[in-house]
């Protein structure tokens, strides 16, 4: 019997979590007029990108035996630097630019400090963290910034209720999962940061310039969390320096949900992503139940372990 | 005749379909040390997983001192006075050695411990042992490993055990060591306590074993007194068949120097040191260990920055050569910490056997899947690796196969000089005869070998040339067949 079940949680993973959770959700009363139907969809899926985006760059993190605390004041520093920027009448590809840049230097930074100090991951992004939020809260002049109109502001939009057609940042999210996946899959690089998460001495030892690519690693990431920052920027249509925080404890949720483990050396995106899915999937669903925020929070958390214990569950063992 | 303290009889244990062990018995005296041997897989630790309890025996029946054996799990066979001391340390580093001893059996009352009992316990414990000199309130981190083993049967020894079982305690032990531990083994069994020993250094049970069980397939193939059998006796009953020699010698000869290194030295463990691996040679490195044998190949390879002289690989000088350029240049290195550093665990055996060289299955950083895939699987199997397929994470397999899959790196890169820090430790005979096989082939065909080992048949089995290694320095370098056994341990224990 736990064979079965076994054998089917391995093949499913994550997607039978997702499954479940819409289930659940489509059943009841109150919401199975409006839950199952492709508008929701499409706001959820809109609602997920945010997180998504973010867990890519995560998972690349994660994989390769590290973490990042500073997300949530990345995305609020990127977005309060773009609508800087679009105020000071830059277009949209300079800032979309600029915001990746600003992402990938900050991810630099991270990677230099761990790589090269060989400090913990979970020191150098926790201070970071507060670096970067009070930066943008020093840039923002401890204000919104609003600005006048952009072509960013459309791209995540799910009003018109009439439209079918998803909304660009939906688009951004698959086309970078799909490269994000085969990176990690197929080329010499991504091999590289599952040999470094998973044992990096060993991985020095077959002649993996370990420094080198942890840095890259973070650096990578760091463009995720910028393009992060400026769907958020879209979602607010202005620059909120407070915005965003915590944001990074739901894109490790969205992780470790997807069956990456902490230790390093496993991962994947497709998981990941469900992971955010299934975490978007809820707040949606528990909102149009009227369920109170602090339910949410707390099925979320229940989520998380049940996540766990299941992929160990999965792997066959408490070793 | 004493009666026997513990005895075993007709004990089967299947798990699903496989069958473990099939009516194994075992007689184990009062007093007497008891070599448990065969080769891995024969159900050497299934029998010894009963024993200490872990598991239930389907049938048979067990005595101990004439009374029934049904340990409860481990603990219950603790309390009944049989304890396991395991191959790997399972101490905790921070504590202290004191507390490491106590751990479980703390005195205390009310939850307080009290500190001058436990003192004196843990110092008895020790005595007999004769290591009372151990400072009790050190960490145990700061200890070797033979220290931290000794601490481990003290801790054994606090419940007064009338069957201590030894699953491999030599296996990451110097000859030195090795030595001290035989030492206490004695002390043991003067005590009464019945000792049983598995290990797989065959030369071993001679030294310090009374009688001797053979495992093969899960049956006991044989019983006898071991003063008089001969290993070579031994190893047939394992494994079943006639083993003449372990060591290939293939016919070869020596070609220029390949990899030189020139005053190489990184303070404080490795002095200035030079020396010459010809084409075709297998360089033997003994001496003890913190000889300074892993610092010599490590530098040489790249692993750690030198900090005085250099290494020339083909003749090229490169004074801080790094792991990257060394295996450009041919150079591989096969780590003597499997686990730690040798392999990533949780990856597959593909992925751990063409680490090295992933770009060259491709091209513009991409990997060539099927290639990468068809070169694992050839490996997988000509080294006979017991696996579900190259795609199977390698820390399921056991330690031979896991040791299998690392030099497979090394013969798939392919390097031409190869550095080998101890490459049969903790692997069955079966393993490290293919391993041995293995080398000497490479030589035949015009690799260097440089072989770290401190299992000294082994290097005299295998090597053109040995150096001893002592306090960091190369003391002696002597073509193999101008050393003996004892004129090796005379030189790396420094009584030159």
């Amino acid at each position: 019997m736990t064979k079965l079940l076994r054998a089917i949680v391995k093949k499913g993973g994550p997607f039978i979590g997702l499954i479940l959770v819409i289930a659940i959700f489509s059943a009841p009363a109150e919401t199975r007029g409006y839950f199952l139907t492709y508008h929701n969809f499409k706001i959820i899926l809109t609602q997920s990108v945010i997180v998504s985006v973010g867990a890519l760059g995560m998972t690349l993190i994660i994989v390769s035996g590290a973490i990042d605390l500073s997300v949530g004041s990345v995305v609020a520093l990127t977005g309060v630097a773009s609508a800087l920027l679009i105020q000071h009448g830059w277009g949209a590809v300079a800032t979309t630019a600029a915001a990746v840049a600003i992402g990938a230097a900050i991810g630099l930074v991270n990677g230099t400090a761990v790589a090269g100090l060989r400090m913990p991951s979970f020191i150098i992004t926790l201070g970071m963290l507060g670096i970067a939020r009070g930066t943008a809260k020093w840039l923002a002049d401890n204000q919104t910034v609003s600005y006048d109109a952009s072509p960013i502001n459309s791209w995540m939009t799910t009003l018109n209720p009439a439209g079918r057609a998803l909304p660009a940042g939906v688009w951004v999210a698959v086309a970078l999962a799909a490269l994000t996946s085969l990176i990690l899959k197929k080329t010499v690089f991504g091999r590289h940061v599952f040999a470094l998460g998973s044992n990096e001495a060993a991985a020095r030892l077959c002649g993996v310039p370990t420094v080198r690519l942890q840095i890259m690693v973070f650096a990578l990431a760091g463009c995720f969390f910028g393009l992060s920052g400026l769907f958020q920027l879209s979602r607010l249509r202005l620059g909120d320096p407070t915005v965003a925080v915590g944001l990074e404890l739901d894109i490790i949720a969205a992780v470790i949900i997807g069956g990456a483990s902490l230790n390093g050396g496993s991962g994947t995106v497709l998981g990941s992503i469900i992971g955010a899915l299934i975490m978007a999937v809820l707040r949606n669903g528990s909102q149009q139940m009227g369920w109170p925020n602090y339910f949410q929070e707390i099925i979320i958390g229940v989520v998380i372990i049940a996540a766990v214990f299941l992929d160990r569950f999965r792997r066959g063992g408490r070793s | 005749m004493p009666g026997f303290r513990l005895r075993l009889g007709g004990i089967s244990k299947a798990f699903g379909a496989t069958r473990a062990l099939s009516s194994v018995s075992l007689e184990v005296q009062a007093g007497e040390v008891h070599a448990l041997v065969g080769e891995n897989g024969a159900g050497k630790s299934t029998l010894l997983k009963i024993l200490s309890g872990a598991h239930e025996p389907d049938s048979g029946t067990m005595e101990l001192d004439g009374e029934p054996y049904r340990p409860d799990g481990p603990h219950d066979a603790r309390e009944r006075g049989v304890a396991m001391i395991y191959q790997e340390v399972t101490l905790a580093p921070h504590l202290s050695v004191q507390e490491n001893i106590l751990l479980g059996s703390e005195s205390s009352r009310l939850g307080w411990i009290n500190s001058r009992r436990s003192r004196e316990r843990a110092m008895e414990a020790l005595a007999v042992l004769g290591y009372d000199h151990l400072p009790l309130d050190r960490e145990t981190s700061a200890f070797t490993i033979a220290e931290q083993q000794v601490i481990e049967i003290a801790r054994a020894l606090l419940l007064k055990p009338r069957v201590l079982i030894m699953d491999e305690p030599t296996s990451s032990l110097t000859k030195a060591d090795t030595e001290r531990l035989f030492e206490v083994i004695g002390r043991l069994r003067g005590q009464g306590v019945s000792i049983i020993y598995v290990s797989h250094f065959l030369e071993e049970f001679q030294r310090v074993c009374d009688r001797y069980t053979v495992l093969k397939d899960g049956e006991t193939v044989g019983t006898g007194a071991m003063p008089g059998t001969t290993i070579d006796h031994l190893v047939s009953q394992m494994t079943g068949r006639e083993v003449s020699d372990l060591y290939p010698r293939v016919a070869r000869g020596l070609g220029e120097p390949v990899l030189e290194a020139l005053g190489l030295g990184r303070a404080p463990r490795l002095r200035p040191t030079s020396f010459a691996l010809r084409n075709g040679e297998i360089l033997g490195l003994a001496g003890i260990i913190g000889a300074g044998r892993t610092d010599l190949v490590r530098a040489v390879f790249g692993l750690d920055r030198a900090d005085a002289g250099q290494v020339a690989v083909f003749g090229r000088p490169d004074p801080h050569p790094s792991a990257g350029r060394s295996w450009a240049q041919g150079v591989g290195f096969l780590s003597e910490n499997r686990k730690e550093e040798g392999l990533m665990l949780n990856l597959s055996v593909r992925d751990n056997m063409t680490l090295t060289k992933l770009g060259s299955y491709g091209t513009l950083g991409w990997i060539g899947h099927r290639r990468q895939s068809a070169a694992a699987s050839r490996w997988t199997a000509e080294l006979a690796v017991k696996c579900t397929g190259a795609g199977q994470p390698v820390g399921e397999l056991s330690g031979g196969n896991q040791q299998k899959v690392a030099l497979a790196r090394l013969l798939e890169h392919p390097a031409r000089i190869l550095l080998l820090d101890e490459p049969t430790r903790g692997i069955d005979v079966g393993s490290k005869s293919q391993i041995y096989e293995i080398i000497g082939r490479l030589a035949a065909a015009g690799k260097s070998v440089i072989l770290v080992s401190s299992y000294l048949p082994e290097l005299l089995g295998l090597c053109d040339t040995i150096g001893v290694m002592h306090r960091g320095e190369l003391v002696a370098v002597r073509p193999c067949g101008e050393w003996t056994e004892p004129e090796l341990l005379r030189f790396a224990v420094g009584k030159e």
